[in-house]
């Protein structure tokens, strides 16, 4: 039942993305509605050339002739409005959107956002103190890791940017992993290359992290072709946030997606700076979810600090992507309540009130705290004695992560190819006889043995 | 720009009559009436790159065989691949109708809309795509339809494809991804239809790199690339893809990457090349032989990266000069390629004088003229 009322709230918000988008781009609109089987279209459906109609016959666009001069208005004042479930203080608005979770389901997702809370917190705080060399805290986008997590079937691949953790933590990435990449230890799955918050855990589906920016776009709808040809009912999901939206491979991957028919999720973290720069210095239109429809895509924009509309909006977007073999595009408005990363400090570009205010009063766990309280599912005695053991597990994780040995040193020499080459043993065999004439130079004992 | 060039290439083996709308014969009769154009003087007729082909003999170990050109054996070795994996897909802008160059000629309508396909126009799309349909596990072989416009997808070759498997630990890689693109000069092209630019990509460790000097070569060296388990850029040269014609196995074949080939035993001098500039460097060493007397090896390096050191490095007598030779438009990053061969030769050859290494080829500036009717690689006068 709620499947249905969500799909013509859908229906409705797609009314809105279509009202606007009859203003500024001819599309064939009811084609679009109409469900679509497996097909890659060769030409689209076009009627025979007929110079005596006065329509015109463009293979470019489908649209009538208009006799006046008049410039599209982009609608940025109020544009495509933000579907949310939750108030901010997270009562359920409209009680047909309460996806009405089980007590258990809904209490894992707290645990989740909570225990990724207290490991940036851990975390950024072992940088600080000089312990690992980097970190990025997912403070206030919690929500939209774990709503979109929760949405999706675990063999769904994902690519990421670099702050959705919280979709391997609900995934089930252990912390001892976490911390093994972060500390570029011997457990490290990713063999201590990177640099710390580059995840990725193959089992899980979570393609490893790279930093250039956008660069996973087009290759999410690589993979989500490669997955429809495979027809095992397999989605991909590709998260990024407003700011790399600006790139190239940004423009690539939603047109390619679109136009090779892919069965996939873009889901955008609009948390209001890329660094330093604001949205409004990022882009003059109506954020990310305007620029679907250009495309062809359907399209919405979200409360990314509400976990039950995430999570709604994921679970239909899936759901259709598969059955449809078309792109998604959610907009997940957030904000982005800790730095860039350990190398910034926001206060230069952005005032304490601003930050106090989403911190405060619009933060994805206290709403979802309040919802679970209302319910008679949370105490303040779970949260407290929840608060403390999850502290204990992660500072244990912590603990074990630095003791643990660095990685051996042949692994810089692995994996460049699938084979080893002859120039790289080379390269290894000088790497050694140096180490081992110089060895007083070098901490070997910190390093795991063959 | 791009759009427009590669429509009027098009054009040429098309037989639509392109015209004012009054009809095609208009161009063709004004011409005709123009006195400048009735009499073509010397300076005005168009001159073709001079080289001969020089054909590999038959090859007998892999069964029948047929005469194909170079787009002939691409198609080939493309048709092997889609008959044989079912995951495989060929993809880039044009190759739905068979290609701008022919190498997807009947492909579409044999294996199917889904297998052969057009992308839109983007080649940081094509590839990333590609990058993504290899990591889930597909065959990706993707087409940039000219060398001269890889750079867009330079971000995604070197930052992501390259660094796939190094960077995840071995979880991941996107060895399934094979890039192709048409090569080198070809007389008329210019700026931005004549490219070489392995160089920017002979220095990027992860990626294989590899340049055929004709039929034979390349449809056995495009399945090793297919085969291989890392990401590969196959470049084609193009002034070959009907120039070049041969017998070619029927059946699937490979040729081994980073082995270089000795096509001519020599010993005073070392020529190594690839691609077209094999056959060139085949009629110096004729040449140089009956006229100076000097005996040439003549070494097809063929895969630039990673490269058999151990071939070209095997010196023979303690006085020879290793030539590397190249005809391009990017001679300035050629001297990144000669540095590494030098790089090599002074670490290997410790038991012989360090030989002199000298670069041949065009001169630098980004645009190639070829001079009508000679040879534009000469000997160094201290041989």
């Amino acid at each position: 039942m709620a499947a249905v009322v969500v799909s013509s709230m859908m229906g409705k918000m797609y009314g809105l993305c279509f009202h606007a988008v009859r203003q500024t781009a001819g599309l064939k609109a009811p084609w679009l509605l109409h469900r679509r089987a497996f097909r890659i279209s060769a030409v689209h459906r076009q009627q025979p050339f007929d110079s005596s109609l006065e329509k015109p016959q463009f293979p470019g666009a489908s649209a009538d002739f208009v006799d006046h001069l008049e410039f599209i208005q982009p609608n940025v004042i109020s544009g495509i409005p933000v579907y949310r479930v939750m108030d901010r203080q997270g009562n359920i608005i409209n009680p047909s959107q309460d996806p009405q979770l089980s007590k258990e389901t809904v209490l894992n997702f707290y645990q989740k956002m909570t225990m990724l809370n207290t490991m940036d917190r851990i975390l950024y705080e072992s940088q600080r103190q000089g312990r690992i060399s980097f970190y990025m805290t997912n403070y206030g986008e919690e929500g939209t890791h774990i709503g979109s997590a929760a949405a999706l079937e675990p063999t769904d691949m994902v690519f990421g940017q670099y702050r959705e953790a919280g979709v391997l933590m609900y995934r089930g990435f252990p912390l001892d992993l976490f911390m093994a990449q972060c500390y570029a230890n011997a457990d490290d799955l990713g063999k201590g290359r990177q640099m710390p918050v580059h995840y990725g855990c193959k089992d899980l589906n979570f393609v490893t992290i790279s930093s250039p920016l956008a660069t996973q776009i087009p290759q999410a709808a690589g993979a989500a072709y490669a997955l429809k040809r495979e027809n095992l009912n397999r989605a991909v999901i590709c998260y990024f946030g407003e700011g790399a939206a600006s790139e190239g491979d940004a423009h690539a991957g939603f047109n390619f997606s679109a136009t090779l028919e892919c069965p996939l999720i873009f889901f955008c973290r609009n948390n209001g700076y890329a660094i330093s720069t604001p949205t409004n210095e990022q882009y003059r239109g109506d954020g990310i979810a305007a620029r679907g429809p250009g495309y062809g895509m359907l399209s919405i924009r979200v409360d990314g600090n509400d976990v039950f509309a995430v999570y709604n909006a994921t679970k239909e977007a899936r759901r259709r992507a598969v059955a449809e073999n078309q792109p998604f595009l959610i907009e997940a408005m957030t904000y982005r309540i800790g730095h860039h990363s350990t190398s910034d400090d926001s206060s230069a570009y952005r005032s304490v009130d601003e930050v106090n205010y989403w911190d405060k009063q619009d933060h994805p766990i206290s709403r979802l705290r309040h919802y679970m309280t209302a319910r008679g599912w949370w105490s303040e005695d779970d949260e407290r004695s929840w608060r403390k053991q999850s502290r204990k597990t992660v500072m244990e994780a912590f603990e074990r992560a630095e003791r643990r040995l660095k990685p051996n040193p042949e692994l810089l020499f692995t994996d460049v190819y699938q084979e080893m080459t002859p120039g790289l043993s080379r390269q290894r065999d000088s790497m050694w006889r140096h180490v081992q004439q110089y060895k007083e130079h070098y901490p070997v004992d910190q390093y795991e043995k063959q | 720009m791009a759009a427009a060039v590669r429509f009027f290439i098009r054009g040429a083996n098309s037989r639509l009559s392109v015209g004012t709308g009054t009809g095609g014969s208009l161009g063709a009769a004004l011409l005709k009436l123009s006195p400048s154009c009735s009499s073509r003087s010397k300076t005005q007729r168009r001159h073709a790159a001079h080289f001969t082909y020089q054909p590999d003999p038959v090859p007998t170990q892999y069964g029948e065989t047929q005469k194909m050109n170079l787009f002939q054996s691409i198609t080939s070795a493309l048709d092997n691949t889609l008959s044989s994996d079912p995951t495989a897909v060929i993809f880039g802008e044009d190759v739905a109708f068979g290609g701008v160059f022919r190498c997807t000629v009947g492909l579409r309508d044999k294996y199917g809309k889904d297998r052969v396909f057009n992308t839109p126009l983007c080649e940081q799309g094509i590839v990333g795509f590609g990058i993504g349909a290899a990591v889930a596990g597909a065959t990706a072989i993707a087409e940039i339809q000219f060398a001269d416009y890889i750079f867009p997808a330079f971000d995604q070759i070197v930052n992501e494809a390259a660094k796939y498997r190094y960077r995840s630990g071995n979880l991941f890689d996107c060895g399934n991804l094979t890039i192709r693109a048409p090569w080198g000069c070809v007389g008329h092209g210019s700026l931005y239809h004549s490219q070489s630019p392995e160089a920017f990509f002979a220095h990027c460790p992860g990626i294989k790199v590899v340049i055929p000097r004709g039929p034979m070569q390349a449809k056995g060296l495009l399945l090793s690339c297919i085969a291989d388990r890392n990401p590969c850029i196959f470049f084609e040269p193009k002034i070959l893809y009907r120039a070049a014609v041969e017998q070619v196995p029927v059946e699937s074949y490979t040729i081994p990457l980073s082995e270089a080939e000795i096509l001519q035993e020599g010993s005073d001098v070392t020529l190594v090349a690839w691609g077209t500039q094999i056959h060139v460097l085949r009629e110096v060493s004729d040449m140089a032989q009956e006229k100076l007397g000097v005996s040439c090896e003549v070494i097809d390096l063929k895969t630039i990266l990673p490269w058999d050191v151990e071939t070209v490095c095997k010196f023979q007598v303690s006085n020879v000069t290793l030539w590397i030779s190249k005809t391009c438009t990017q001679q300035r990053v050629t001297c990144c390629i000669l540095g590494r061969f030098a790089g090599r030769q002074m670490k290997t050859c410790r038991t012989h004088p360090i030989p002199p290494l000298l670069p041949g080829g065009c001169w630098t500036h980004p645009n190639l003229f070829l001079l009508p009717g000679g040879c534009r690689t000469h000997l160094s006068p201290a041989i």
